[in-house]
């Protein structure tokens, strides 16, 4: 059989494009860089104390969680006492702005596929295929186009964490009652209107959720980025891996779980309470109200 | 007001393949089969009238639901049309459909369709939002609604908080907060108890006779339909079997479907006192002789007899026992005779409220008309074969 050229293809294409297209990429790049520098100028300017507190404060109003909240507080010291915090806030600002990325580009993209079977038709093996594909096989690409440095990392976890966010929104517009959509058309609302006053709320959990996953996979890309010269925990790491040098591997790894689970319960919080995010305030007063009695249980109205 | 002719829907076929097959001659179900699509609503023609409660009655698959979302178009119809106080709803631009369910036709779900996420209130005010009227004024109208309805006071709850009942209110207060002309009421009440079910039904009866909405009301149960619906609309496999009153549906069943139906109907319905009642075997005046009351009587050992006054009201019950002591005892007046262990109905009670009486006292019950005479009784056994006669019995009687 005779062999299909597709690797050249991909290479030539890659050429193209750098070729063509370098301008653009230079100006994606500037722009990334100055934006993840701006957050991680914005994440470094307190000292760490009064950002831990912060979000001891960010985890006590999620999830209403004691033990969390104190757990946030001892981890993010203990990262802080193995001269981390830097590293670990430069990761920080890395997913900021992958998972902002992702979710920009995701959101709307499962709105478009929910609205529509045949975007969704095109969408499933697209997703897959970036969802999939080994990472290695475009963080390479990507240093290709926007050079060393924490921009390819970006770029290659964008596209990673992608797919979640648009299954996700699809999953939960497409979930919303159909007699409820029924209901609303019967009123004479806008398509619009629809989408922004039915469908959104009500497929918030799932698109939550979908952010959740989001960062997650973002973060899981963040280390892998260490590889292509991107700096924080990911350099930390495959400096401590490629040295032999176990105990800094590790303290990274300890670094990056703790950045983990403290972005994991936040956000998957967020999704699940969803009386807590219809009456924010109604929240709060009931966490002040159970501390106040905590033997009844149910004190907080639904 | 509304006017469908030859109202016809095909799903799961483009519309065009969809008006072929249906063109095709012979048998069009399995012209539309054949072509892969499903005929769901065939060939329906009817017109409701301003201040109508039109009901339209089938089970599950007969296209009831598709005919009235046909009405304002969240199903669009294959072919026929529909008409709203003459303008055509089929060639209506979006804007102006939008119009029509925004200002002329609301709706009202069987499972509620309520918002889960807004409050009560905000649910209520959801048409006027859609209008883009300010917050205040709607708020302010949805309160009102949910007033008419008995939500006063509870609009700041979400629907979550609310017993199923309670939810249909807020549906039906969102409907009637855009002071629409018509009301699609899509099996509104199927999703509760019997018990609320039939406080909603009264309820809504009670709204219209305030509102003279025109409503046209879904429904699988014959029951309801008969209550609620001046006219009922019979459907089965997307094809309309009967149109016509609820007594007419009784008494005059179109098809062996239809009977199937009429049988299952809840009979006593039909039925009051004056249908029932048969005439007295005996009666007295106050005027007569005890001895001669007692000869009439005594045919029937145990018999008893309503006595009336001069004007034929009912003065008491007399027994052959008691007659035969005053004959003994040579008391003359009859009035010393009677006593009162009886009861009386007056006669356009029905049968269900009145079946209980029946048993409860020696006598038969009275029924009486307006002015209190006696116009008959209802011994207990003509009851009980009144409620499991046959439903042309009733016809004819009713």
């Amino acid at each position: 059989m005779a062999r299909i050229p597709v690797g050249d293809a991909v290479e030539s294409g890659l050429q193209w494009l750098t070729d063509n297209a370098g301008g653009v990429f230079d100006a994606v790049s500037a722009v990334l860089l100055f934006t993840v520098n701006t957050v991680y100028t914005v994440l470094s300017a307190p000292l760490p104390a009064v950002l831990i507190a912060i979000f001891a404060v960010l985890m006590i109003v999620a999830t209403r969680s004691i033990g969390l909240t104190v757990f946030t507080v001892l981890a993010f010291a203990l990262v802080v006492s193995m001269n981390l915090w830097a590293q670990t806030l430069e990761t920080l600002a890395v997913v900021i702005i992958a998972a902002a990325f992702s979710i920009l580009v995701g959101v709307p993209a499962g709105i478009l596929a929910a609205s529509s079977a045949r975007v969704s038709f095109v969408a499933r093996p697209v997703l897959d295929f970036m969802q999939t594909l080994p990472v290695f096989v475009y963080l390479v690409p990507s240093v290709f186009l926007f050079g060393i440095g924490v921009v390819p990392g970006i770029a290659a976890t964008t596209v990673f964490a992608i797919p979640p966010a648009v299954r996700l929104t699809e999953l939960g517009i497409r979930q919303v009652d159909g007699e409820v959509l029924e209901a609303a058309r019967a009123f004479g609302s806008r398509p619009g209107q629809v989408l922004r006053e039915v469908q959104l709320p009500l497929a918030l959990p799932s698109i939550m959720a979908g952010v959740n996953q989001v960062i997650m996979l973002a973060l899981s890309m963040v280390v892998v980025a260490g590889l292509v010269g991107a700096q924080g925990l990911g350099g930390v790491v495959v400096n401590g891996v490629t040295q032999f040098n176990i105990g800094t591997a590790f303290e990274g790894g300890i670094a990056v779980v703790v950045l983990a689970i403290f972005l994991d319960r936040v956000t998957g919080a967020l999704g699940r309470s969803g009386s807590a995010r219809r009456r924010p305030a109604a929240a709060l007063l009931a966490l002040v109200r159970s501390k106040g009695r905590r033997n009844e249980p149910e004190a907080a109205p639904a | 007001m509304i006017e469908i002719r030859n109202l016809t829907k095909v799903f799961d076929l483009a519309p065009a393949r969809a008006r072929r097959a249906l063109d095709s001659a012979g048998d069009r179900e399995s012209a539309v089969r054949a072509a892969g699509g499903v005929l769901a609503v065939d060939d329906v023609s009817f017109s409701v009238g301003r201040g109508e409660l039109f009901a339209v009655m089938g089970l599950s698959g007969s296209g009831k639901s598709t005919v009235v979302r046909m009405i304002n178009r969240l199903v669009e119809p294959t072919a026929g049309t529909v008409s709203y106080e003459g303008a055509d709803v089929g060639s209506m631009a979006r804007q102006e459909l939008r119009e029509l369910r925004n200002r002329r036709i609301s709706m009202v779900f069987q499972h509620f369709a309520l918002f889960p996420h807004r409050t009560v209130r905000e649910n209520a005010a959801y048409g006027l939002k859609a209008r883009g009227v300010p917050k205040r004024e709607r708020l302010e109208r949805a309160d009102k609604a949910l007033d008419q309805v008995g939500l006063a006071h509870r609009g700041d709850s979400y629907p979550d908080e609310f017993s199923g009942g309670m939810k249909q209110r807020v549906g039906l207060a969102r409907a009637l907060t855009t002071d629409p002309d018509v009301l699609i009421m899509d099996e509104p009440f199927s999703a509760l108890d019997p018990l609320t079910r039939r406080a909603m039904q009264e309820q809504l009866l009670e709204l219209q006779q305030d509102l003279g909405k025109t409503i046209i009301f879904v429904t699988h149960d014959l029951n309801e339909a008969m209550r609620i619906g001046d006219r009922i609309m019979v459907m089965k496999d997307g094809r309309p079997i009967q149109l016509a009153t609820g007594p007419e549906i009784i008494s005059q069943p179109a098809t062996d479907y239809v009977r199937d139906f009429v049988s299952d109907v809840d009979r006593t319905r039909g039925l009051t006192a004056s249908t029932v009642m048969q005439d007295p075997w005996v009666t007295a005046t106050l005027d007569e002789r005890p001895a001669d009351v007692l000869a009439r009587l005594e045919k029937r050992p145990g018999a008893c007899a309503y006595v009336t006054d001069a004007e034929g009201r009912i003065a008491g019950i007399t027994t052959a026992e008691i007659l035969a002591r005053a004959v003994d005892e040579h008391k003359p007046d009859l009035g010393t005779c009677v006593h009162d262990d009886y009861a009386a109905v007056s006669g356009d009670t029905p049968v269900v409220e009145f079946c209980h009486l029946t048993g409860g006292h020696a006598a038969p019950l009275a029924v009486v008309d307006g002015a209190k005479h006696l116009v008959g009784v209802l011994p207990r056994s003509r009851v009980m074969n009144a409620i499991a006669s046959v439903p042309e019995e009733v016809g004819e009687r009713g």
